[in-house]
């Protein structure tokens, strides 16, 4: 796992190495092993390393073909042992034993589709000098991230914003189109970025620059096409599937660990590489002082059954507080949670103990539909086909048991804060229309040159725009899915709490569940498998029984939470960039936020009246843009920091 | 009473935004002020400054939607023996 970094000047000048090499020093973290440059006739490639698969013979860019390709890669693949045995058969010499090498003879054979044999995750870019191309890729969902800029007759990629906002000529101006995405959906919408300048490549697509035209196109996109299979037959090829893209993600050359959440999915994966493996396992979790967030127990029953090696961190809420400038700075967007923050942390773990790749159970609840909010939309559905229903509504018990004052609110309500109406259930986006519109009411904190800014602007009808035909003849629960895995996973879970949080550390994830073969049978099975009733993740449960400890497979899902505002407004936290930053005269001079309202939220905390998610996603949405404009935009030194770009 | 309530609903959900009116009579709900979370700070409030009780079969938008509904709901309840603090 590495960072990339690279510039083509369509008009042949440079690129000169110091600014690659200083594009590529903005994110030496991702890759503190190693660092290589390449440049020819206005081309730059560079790359920074942390070694894991052939660690002598990988120095990247890497060249083939006498030097007419050259590549710069961030990333794994997995299945690369079984391709390089097919390429070797077709008479292919490689120079090296390492998956980059990999690429680019599939590439030489394939070209560009040499992307569809690939099982990984990944980020690169390829310069074919005797075509005069550039061939920019990403990973299916999204694991890896990949951002450019045009900018002056200069194309830039990066794997982080960071490094492209060295280069003098990209503003860094916001961009309130995406502020609004993210206000609204919690994440930005690709090719979006919270900066005006800079666009981020969308999981499943490559890219090609050649002849002064850039082009993106999709090579892949998730389909639900339903299979007809029994329970037995499922859970049979489940298992076969997941054992396998846990085998394929412990090919390291450096020795492999994993997280542990106390949940159903990171004990599957850490459960499957013990069944693999022998030897010590050692396994990485996050608890928290607070009881209402922490999961400890259900970690240390894991070690018990598995005998794993067990490293903790446990998380206060100051501590929290203390790293959120730095979470932010590796972010580089706003976030509404505070639960990137512990995630860090967590990396900083694996790294103090000399682990540099993990795995981990993300990606299960989108693909098996572990979410309340697929429980939630199958509940809202079933009370509006019988909106007079008085026993309908009390499901939702099922799904908030600690809001018990929640259900004793009057159907009137709960139609209204659930969007419950028979037009409500004929939009396309039912699923997901209480949280969006939940989150859209942080909107009134925008100024009034942000909200004048946004008049016309729609998030919501913009991405129906963009929505695949398909998508509309999806049933409500494929839907939600769908959406899920286009905007929360890739824009939230897999980079602002995923890649960002590890790499900031140097350490890389592997996501089992996000396997193509198991993502590919999981959107095929029958929605019963996946959730049955109201019972989330079904079939992965039954396929968990006798491999994990019987009150984990059984516990009812705990999604991770972490402590919220209290870890910055307590008296005791003092952190005196939260007041710096959110004081009415910083909050006036960086424009985006209404400080009177600001004021009144903080002082709303203060008295100890501010309880709901409303209202903790506010603070967190306003202190952490005001953070990216303090470091990203007015320059200043990251509180915590020790780097700056 | 009136003016503790919209002061109230001002400060907690409006925050002071001065561009935003709410008349007596406008509905908590559809002015889109209150959510689920906000229904209990309203109640926790209520309970709290006109030391009252509020059952659970009186949850309901005819007491609380709208500052005159949320006023006779409060005179009623404390006409009803349960005294009043200033």
């Amino acid at each position: 796992m590495c960072g990339i970094a690279g510039i083509w000047d369509l008009h042949g000048r440079g690129p000169e190495p110091r600014l690659l090499n200083r594009m590529i020093q903005a994110i030496r973290h991702r890759g503190p092993d190693d660092v290589g440059i390449h440049t020819e006739d206005g081309v730059g490639l560079a790359h920074a390393r942390l070694s894991i698969i052939d660690l002598a013979g990988g120095h990247q860019p890497m060249s083939a073909d006498n030097g007419a390709l050259w590549i710069t890669f961030n990333g794994e693949i997995f299945n690369y042992l079984e391709l390089r045995s097919e390429l070797v058969r077709k008479g292919v010499r490689f120079a090296t034993n390492s998956d980059t090498e990999v690429i680019l003879q599939q590439y030489r054979l394939r070209g560009e589709r040499c992307v569809e044999d690939f099982e990984g995750q990944w980020a690169f870019a390829i310069w074919d000098a005797r075509q005069g191309k550039l061939f920019l890729s990403r990973d299916r969902l999204g694991v890896r991230p990949l951002f450019y800029a045009t900018r002056e007759g200069r194309f830039a990629f990066a794997s982080e914003i960071k490094a492209l906002l060295v280069i003098p000529e990209i503003s860094r101006q916001l961009n309130p189109a995406a502020l609004d995405q993210i206000f609204t959906f919690w994440s930005s919408v690709p090719p979006a970025t919270i900066f005006r300048d800079v666009h981020e490549l969308p999981p499943g697509s490559s890219m090609t620059l050649q002849d002064g035209e850039l082009k993106t196109y999709r090579y892949w996109q998730p389909d639900y096409v339903e299979e007809p299979m029994s329970e037995d037959q499922a859970g049979e090829r489940l298992m076969v599937l997941l054992e396998d893209a846990v085998r394929l993600r412990l090919r390291a050359n450096v020795p492999v660990g994993t997280y542990v959440s106390g949940g159903l999915d990171s004990a599957i994966v850490t459960a499957l590489v013990r069944r693999i493996t022998s030897g010590p396992l050692q396994a990485f979790s996050i608890s928290f002082d607070d009881p209402e967030f922490d999961e400890a127990s259900y970690q240390e029953e894991l070690s018990r059954s598995l005998e794993l090696e067990r490293h903790e961190i446990r998380c206060s809420p100051h501590m929290i507080g203390q790293v959120f400038p730095e979470t932010v700075w590796h972010a580089e967007r706003p976030i509404l949670r505070t639960a990137p923050a512990p995630l860090y942390l967590l990396a900083k773990l694996v790294r103090d103990n000399n682990y540099k790749v993990v795995l981990t159970g993300e990606g299960s609840d989108e693909m098996f539909g572990g979410y309340d909010i697929f429980k939630e939309a199958k509940i809202r559905a079933y009370w509006a086909s019988r909106l007079d229903s008085t026993r309908r509504p009390k499901l939702l018990e099922r799904l908030y048991p600690y809001l018990p004052k929640l259900q004793l609110q009057s159907p009137t309500y709960l139609k209204s804060f659930f969007r419950v109406s028979a037009e409500e259930a004929a939009d396309p986006f039912f699923s997901h229309l209480p949280r969006w519109e939940l989150t859209s009411k942080l909107k009134a904190f925008f100024s009034d040159t942000i909200k004048d800014e946004l008049k016309s602007n729609s998030s919501k009808s913009q991405l129906e725009l963009s929505l695949p035909v398909s998508f509309f003849g999806w049933d409500a629960f494929r839907r939600a899915q769908y959406l899920e895995s286009l905007l929360l996973m890739p824009g939230y879970i897999l980079s602002a709490q995923g890649d960002r949080m590890a790499m900031a550390h140097g350490v890389e994830a592997r996501f089992p569940f996000l396997d193509s073969r198991v993502v590919r049978l999981a959107n095929s099975l029958p929605v019963p498998l996946k959730m049955k009733v109201l019972n989330e993740k079904y079939i992965l449960k039954q396929c968990a029984r006798g491999l994990i400890p019987e009150s984990i497979r059984k516990r009812h899902k705990q999604p991770y939470r972490a402590p919220e505002a209290a870890s910055f407004l307590s008296k005791a936290s003092g952190l005196e960039y939260v007041d710096e930053l959110l004081n009415p005269e910083h909050v006036r001079k960086s424009g985006i936020f209404n400080p009177t309202a600001v004021q009144n939220l903080i002082a709303k905390f203060r008295r100890g009246q501010a309880i709901g998610i409303k209202d903790n996603m506010a603070f967190l949405g306003i202190l952490s843009t005001q953070l990216v404009v303090h470091q990203f935009i007015n320059r200043q030194e990251s509180y915590n920091a020790t780097r700056i770009a | 009473m009136q003016h503790e309530l919209l002061k109230f609903i001002q400060e907690n959900f409006m925050f002071g935004l001065d561009n935003f009116e709410l008349s007596p009579d406008d509905s908590l709900i559809e002015r889109g002020l209150i959510d689920s979370t906000g229904v209990l700070e309203l109640i926790a409030f209520l309970e709290q400054k006109y030391v009252i009780k509020i059952e659970d079969s009186e949850l309901v938008p005819e007491n609380l939607d709208s500052i005159n509904a949320l006023t006779r709901f409060i005179e009623r309840k404390t006409r009803t023996g349960v005294h009043t603090c200033n």
